[in-house]
């Protein structure tokens, strides 16, 4: 009985040192990941997860051996001593040897962490309340991510959705980061309205996306693969959220994909500088037009404050329904959605919509959700603002 | 010495207590205030525990059942902020007005009019609090750091929040200042400071970090305020603030709060452990200056809750460094309480039961500190469960079983009645189980990946989401045990003795129980 | 009277409970207001608030009057103004701490000094940007505005902080050889210098908003400008209160040679506040 239990100890034991992140422990450990700094960070773990261990157990088993033997039902009589520089010394001198073994490791860790020079390429990753923004420095291509539309659906209360029907739930974004395998990623992180953070635990990122602040962070990633990630950093209402996708593809697939991306013309969806989303800005457009298409644009970007129905957050978020902005002046209406309310959360939408969608959200919530003003907005209108 | 409060008429300062509701709401006596802060930290167990249970309950399984992700993160940031502020801290203070001034012979705290001010304001503060819950936007749903620019987001509640935790400052200050001048100066007469029981050198350096650093706390919720309301730029970065800046100042102060929640804990056991070893306390002297140190050092690690917040190499080094050395003094106390432990003559009353189970539970929560506080581990451990995992072992086991291990202990001197002993035992062994359940499994969850401060997640975490669930109720419900036991025990039983217990050493067992109204108003004879 | 081995533990007290409700009622009313609601609550609690002080100190002042309390419950009230004391330093520490970092980090980091990302910071971000104190950010916040020369109404304040130094140790020395008439005289004096002292600050905000654009939304520079200089205005207007309060008592005869706490708890007050300035007068207005 008492081997069984050692043994299968034991094997746990080695299991977890021998075959770091084998499948049996992906569920409770860290993973080793695929990055060179990631592999250190969990041997670094490891070590001082052992460390701890043994600690523990040694504390422990004196401490139980104690309590079996030095009870008074075994009619043990108390020792009366109660001081002693010698041990008072030593186990002061010990713990610190310990701890200078696992600061020494650590160190070295930390300092190929912080090094961000000599990188290949360089991302511009912003936080949004919540979503983000990528943008490759190098190629100008950038975009927005943010959770894909059948995982958001299915999390809303009462969706009577099965989640587990879900593959990866919460884990899928509408764009993932596409980067190449073997090149030095610097990643610049900052955020447009609260802090967020953004963390892949394969590549031990995890950096703070501050407002008006830029921090830096870098990964070079060994294999081809899908790492998923999430938002760490308390951001309000969806922090829960916003994930994070990176596709790690081999150099030429990459290469191939930032060509399309920057060479076809932009998607509608981003911000307009293609001969599509020319043309776009520039016609008259129906109610119906503008509608249809204000309601993608307003379920993609609007719903998590202001609500499907419109209702908004009382207190929180205001209601778009009867909303005196919304159905007033058209001037202002326009006004919060372009420029934001400084100091709320309703944030500038001008960088983010293209002035196609924008018109379309604002023509959808002024004759939708309850509204009906009746009067249409045009993507002109947008662009002679910019 | 007399025990009958009658007898004290022809005093003018020294009545019995007075008759009905007006006794409690005017009271200067320091075991009648005692009392009250301790009820009133009963109470908001409960009241934080159901939050923490709505939170297990959104989080029994994947998607979004019972609530918003709003009133989730409003949950959250006040199970915290009531855990804290309105659990432990009062009932540390609740215990440090009953028991410093038996155990220095002392008459009463040294500013009985103020003591009942620090009290009284407690209510009243978290009625302010808890009433944000009521309001439009709901209650305050930042986190319990109240992080800028996030907080300033919130609805109206904001300014309530804030002021509901200058108004808790107000009353720790004042009740800190009071322990202060009842150790240095109401002392008996031979009690010289390395002759106090260790409960009472921990609640005055715990009195010393109070005094220091929530001002600072109250400083940085006013800059809050400001930018909110007023237009100052502290905390963001177009005017040349920084939302960093927020945070340097609050774990200034939110550092050495742990500590705060853990020193008077460090006291109970070292009262606890050797009366029910039979033993005196192993190194008394190491104890204090273990204690002195940990304060100290309280003061220059804040930052290595920010570690991914984009520090300098060298300030993310020191802060690294300056955490790990804390291990040591943590460390010589617990060696210190496996020595007194070591070849004694011990007996398993429930008290020794919780502080045992302080002893094993503190110190894993301890070395999942020290795990955290490895940089580049940090960086992944960072904002997960295991967090979560840490503090709760810390601060479950660690601050809430001492301060249920010092009721078990007192209470028979406080209502001159026992406890009922089986009672207490099962309530410390189905709590104990539960309580593992419940944590232990956030570490798995928090390595694998899961953020904390999230209402909803993905399906690899559900089963230990569930498990943590169970443990979440289990662990809850035995609470009411504990209730029962302690209100059992207000209402009468088996009548205590003086020195309730074998290996008891002290001057509050020197007096009956339960301790008359006025203890030592002549100063006893000290060894 | 009480004999030195008994401590005069007052046996029961309503003002603590009216405090707290005080104190709730200006908090919550406070709140509201700031909310866009009325100031009526926050006044009446304000209100009561003083009033409870007056009562409860009044009643302190009475029960000692009467020689209730005993040399040790004087050290009591000792030790509680001296840790007061120090809390209300440390609340200050947290200003100057903001004003530290603004100043030492997050400003050169805004202009790209430092390590990691600082310089992305700039170059991305805020690239017009270029440190120097005093700023109001990179975003300009609050317009172009005038820095608040430290040689004006500044120095002179200072000048006359420092002389009220004096003046209140004059007038402690005075109680300390029994002399009430020339005690009061120079209270008088420290506590003229006091409102004299707020009076200028005030003209001096009133110039920073009529004539220089420096205000409390002026960045970071009006932010730690306005609120270190504005809550120590505030304990100046509160010490000279306290110490006018001091000064009545004074006049009635309420001290002694030997027994006058609370003309000592004034004077510490006075001087924390004192050196406090000093910290500003340096690191506000002419570092
Ligand atoms: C009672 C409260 C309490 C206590 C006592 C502690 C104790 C410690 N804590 Fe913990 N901590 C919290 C409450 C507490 N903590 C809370 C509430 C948070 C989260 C706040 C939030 O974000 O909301 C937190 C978060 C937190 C972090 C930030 C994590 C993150 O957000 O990324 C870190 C990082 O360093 C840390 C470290 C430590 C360390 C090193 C100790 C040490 O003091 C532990 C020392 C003890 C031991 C090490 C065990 C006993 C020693 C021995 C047996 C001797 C032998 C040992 C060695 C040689 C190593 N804590
Ligand atoms: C002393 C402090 C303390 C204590 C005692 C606890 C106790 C508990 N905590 Fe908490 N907790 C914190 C301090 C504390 N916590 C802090 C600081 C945070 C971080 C907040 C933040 O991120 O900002 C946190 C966060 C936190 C989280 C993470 C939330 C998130 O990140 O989203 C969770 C999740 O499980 C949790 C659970 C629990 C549970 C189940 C208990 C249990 O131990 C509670 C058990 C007690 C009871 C359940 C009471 C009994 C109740 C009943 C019997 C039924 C109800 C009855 C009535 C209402 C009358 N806590
Ligand atoms: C992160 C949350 C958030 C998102 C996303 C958001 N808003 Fe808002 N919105 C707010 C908040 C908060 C306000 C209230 C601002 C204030 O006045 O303080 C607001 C106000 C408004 C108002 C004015 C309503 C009123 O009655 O004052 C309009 C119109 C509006 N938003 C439109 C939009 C549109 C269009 C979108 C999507 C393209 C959008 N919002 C997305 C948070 C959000
Ligand atoms: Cu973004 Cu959390
Ligand atoms: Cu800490």
């Amino acid at each position: 009985m008492r081997s069984t239990f050692c043994a299968v100890v034991s094997r746990l034991c080695w299991l977890t040192v021998l075959l770091p992140g084998s499948k049996a422990f992906a569920d409770i450990n860290m993973p080793v990941g695929v990055t060179p700094i990631s592999k250190e960070v969990y041997g670094l773990h490891m070590l001082i997860f052992w460390i701890c261990c043994v600690i523990g157990a040694a504390v422990f088993a004196v401490m139980f051996y104690s309590i079996f033997k030095h009870r008074k039902s075994k009619g043990h009589k108390p020792a009366d001593f109660h001081e002693s520089t010698t041990v008072e010394i030593l186990w002061t001198a010990v713990p610190l040897v310990i701890l200078v073994s696992m600061a020494i490791p650590a160190a070295k860790t930390l300092i190929a962490m912080e090094d961000t020079s000599n990188a290949d390429l360089t991302i511009k990753v912003t936080g949004y309340q919540w979503k983000w923004h990528y943008e490759y420095l190098d190629s100008g291509v950038n975009f927005f991510s943010s959770l894909a539309a059948e995982h958001n659906e299915a999390r809303q209360v009462d969706s009577g959705i099965d989640v587990s029907t879900i593959d990866n739930y919460l884990k899928e974004v509408d764009n993932p980061l596409v980067v190449p395998v073997g090149k030095k990623i610097r990643f610049l992180h900052t955020a447009a309205d609260v802090i967020h953070s953004w963390w892949v635990p394969d590549l031990a990122v995890k950096k703070d996306a501050i407002p008006g602040f830029i921090n830096e962070n870098w990964a070079l990633i060994e294999e081809p693969g899908i790492y998923r990630g999430k938002c760490t950093e308390l951001c309000g209402r969806d922090h829960g959220f916003m994930p994070v996708v990176v596709k790690a593809v081999p150099e030429d697939e990459y290469l191939a994909w930032v060509a399309e991306q920057s060479g076809a013309g932009e998607e509608a969806e981003t911000v307009a500088d293609g001969d599509a989303a020319e043309e776009d800005t520039d016609r008259e457009w129906a109610m119906d037009e503008l509608l249809a298409r204000g309601e993608k644009v307003y379920t993609a970007n609007c719903v998590a404050c202001h609500q499907a129905g419109g209702q908004g957050v009382p207190g929180a978020f205001p209601a778009i329904t009867g909303s005196p902005v919304a159905i007033g002046d058209v001037d202002k209406h326009i006004e919060v959605v372009y420029e934001g309310v400084a100091g709320s959360a309703m944030a500038s939408f001008a960088a983010q919509l293209s002035d196609a969608d924008m018109a379309a959200v604002l023509t959808y919530q002024r004759n939708a959700l309850g509204n009906s003003v009746g009067d249409t907005i045009q993507p002109s209108a947008i662009k002679a603002l910019r | 010495m007399s025990t009958a409060t009658t007898e004290h008429h022809d005093h003018h300062d020294d009545h019995g207590p007075a008759y009905g509701w007006k006794r409690w709401l005017f009271t200067t006596n320091h075991k009648d205030i005692g009392t009250l802060y301790l009820l009133f930290s009963l109470v908001m167990f409960f009241i934080g525990g159901g939050m923490a249970l709505i939170i297990r309950a959104e989080l029994w399984q994947p998607g979004l059942q019972i609530v918003d992700p709003l009133f989730f993160n409003s949950m959250t940031t006040m199970h915290a902020l009531v855990m804290i502020f309105g659990v432990v801290m009062p009932a540390f203070v609740g215990l440090a007005n009953w028991m410093i001034p038996m155990m220095i012979g002392g008459p009463d705290m040294a500013l009985p009019r103020l003591n009942n001010w620090s009290f009284w304001i407690m209510p009243f503060a978290f009625l302010l609090l808890l009433s944000t819950l009521f309001m439009e936007g709901g209650g305050p749903a930042g986190g319990w750091t109240l992080y800028a620019p996030l907080s300033l987001q919130g609805g109206d509640s904001f300014a309530f929040v804030i002021f509901s935790i200058h108004f808790m400052g107000i009353s720790s200050v004042m009740g800190s200042i009071n322990i202060v001048a009842t150790i240095f100066n109401m002392r008996a007469p031979g009690m010289t400071l390395m002759k106090m029981p260790l409960f009472v050198w921990t609640w005055l350096i715990t009195a010393y970090l109070l005094i220091a650093v929530i001002p600072v706390l109250a400083g940085a919720v006013t800059m809050l305020l400001t930018d909110r309301y007023f237009g100052t730029s502290f905390f963001s970065a177009a005017g040349g603030g920084d939302p960093v800046m927020y945070q340097h100042i609050f774990w200034f102060f939110g550092h050495p709060e742990v500590y705060i929640l853990i020193l008077p804990a460090f006291g109970i056991m070292s009262s606890i452990i050797p009366t029910f070893a039979r033993k005196p306390l192993f190194g008394y002297a190491s104890m204090v200056y273990a204690t002195a140190s940990i304060a100290f050092l309280s003061f220059i690690v804040w930052a290595h809750h920010m570690f991914t917040v984009g520090m300098p190499l060298a300030g993310e080094m020191f802060f690294m460094f300056a955490t790990m050395m804390i291990s040591v003094p943590t460390g010589v106390k617990v060696f210190n309480w496996m020595a007194t432990m070591w070849r004694g003559s011990m007996t398993f009353e429930t008290p020794m039961l919780f502080a045992i189970g302080f002893l094993v539970m503190f110190t894993i929560g301890g070395l999942s500190g020290l795990m955290l506080a490895i940089t580049p581990a940090d960086i992944q451990y960072h904002d997960t469960y295991f967090v979560v995992a840490h503090f709760h072992y810390v601060l479950v086991p660690g601050a809430i079983y001492s301060i249920m291990a010092a009721t078990y202990y007192w209470i028979p001197k406080w209502t001159g009645n026992m406890y009922d002993e089986k009672l207490g035992k099962i309530h410390f062994w189905i709590s104990t189980i539960f309580l593992n359940v419940l944590f232990f499994p956030m570490h798995f969850v928090g390595l694998a990946g899961m953020p904390r401060r999230i209402p909803d997640y993905s399906l690899q975490f559900a089963d230990w989401n569930m498990v943590a669930s169970i443990g979440a109720f289990g662990f809850g419900f035995s609470q009411l045990i504990f209730a029962y036991v302690v209100i059992k025990c207000m209402k009468g039983g088996e009548k205590a003795t003086d020195e309730v217990w074998e290996g008891a050493d002290g001057l509050e067992w020197t007096v009956a129980s339960p301790a008359p109204y006025h203890t030592f108003e002549t100063p006893p004879t000290i060894k | 009277m009480s004999s030195p081995s008994t401590y005069y533990i007052p046996h029961d007290a309503k003002w603590p409970i009216i405090g707290s409700i005080a104190l709730f009622l200006f908090f919550a009313g406070f709140a509201a207001f700031l909310n866009g609601g009325n100031s009526v609550v926050m006044l009446a609690g304000g209100a009561l608030l003083i009033y409870m002080m007056f009562r409860w100190f009044g009643l302190v002042i009475t029960e000692s009057e009467n020689g209730m309390y005993s040399k040790q419950v004087d050290t009591s009230f000792r030790m509680g103004m001296m840790w007061f004391i120090f809390s209300e330093v440390m609340f200050f520490a947290g200003f100057f701490g903001a004003l530290f970092y603004a100043r030492i980090f997050s400003g050169p980091w805004l202009s790209g000094i430092g390590e990691g990302g600082a310089a992305a910071t700039n170059a991305v971000l805020w690239s017009n940007f270029e440190y120097m104190w005093p700023h109001n950010g990179p975003a300009e916040l609050g317009g172009e505005y005038q820095v608040m020369g430290w040689l004006g109404l500044p120095l002179i304040n200072t000048i006359i902080l420092l002389i009220s130094g004096v003046t209140v140790t004059i007038a402690h020395h005075a109680i300390k050889e029994g002399n009430h008439d020339k005690m009061v005289r120079w209270l008088l004096a420290t506590v003229a210098l006091g409102f004299l002292f707020v009076g200028l600050q005030c003209f001096e905000y009133y110039e920073a908003y009529a004539h220089l654009n420096l205000k409390l939304t002026t960045g970071i520079y009006g932010s730690t400008f306005f609120m270190l200089t504005g809550f120590h205005g505030f304990h100046v207007t509160m010490g000279a209160i306290i110490l006018l309060v001091v000064m009545l008592r004074g006049r009635r005869k309420h001290f002694s040679a030997t027994n006058h706490f609370a003309f000592e708890a004034a004077a510490w007050y006075w001087h924390f506040v004192d050196v406090v300035w000093l910290g500003l007068f340096i690191f506000v207005y002419i570092i």
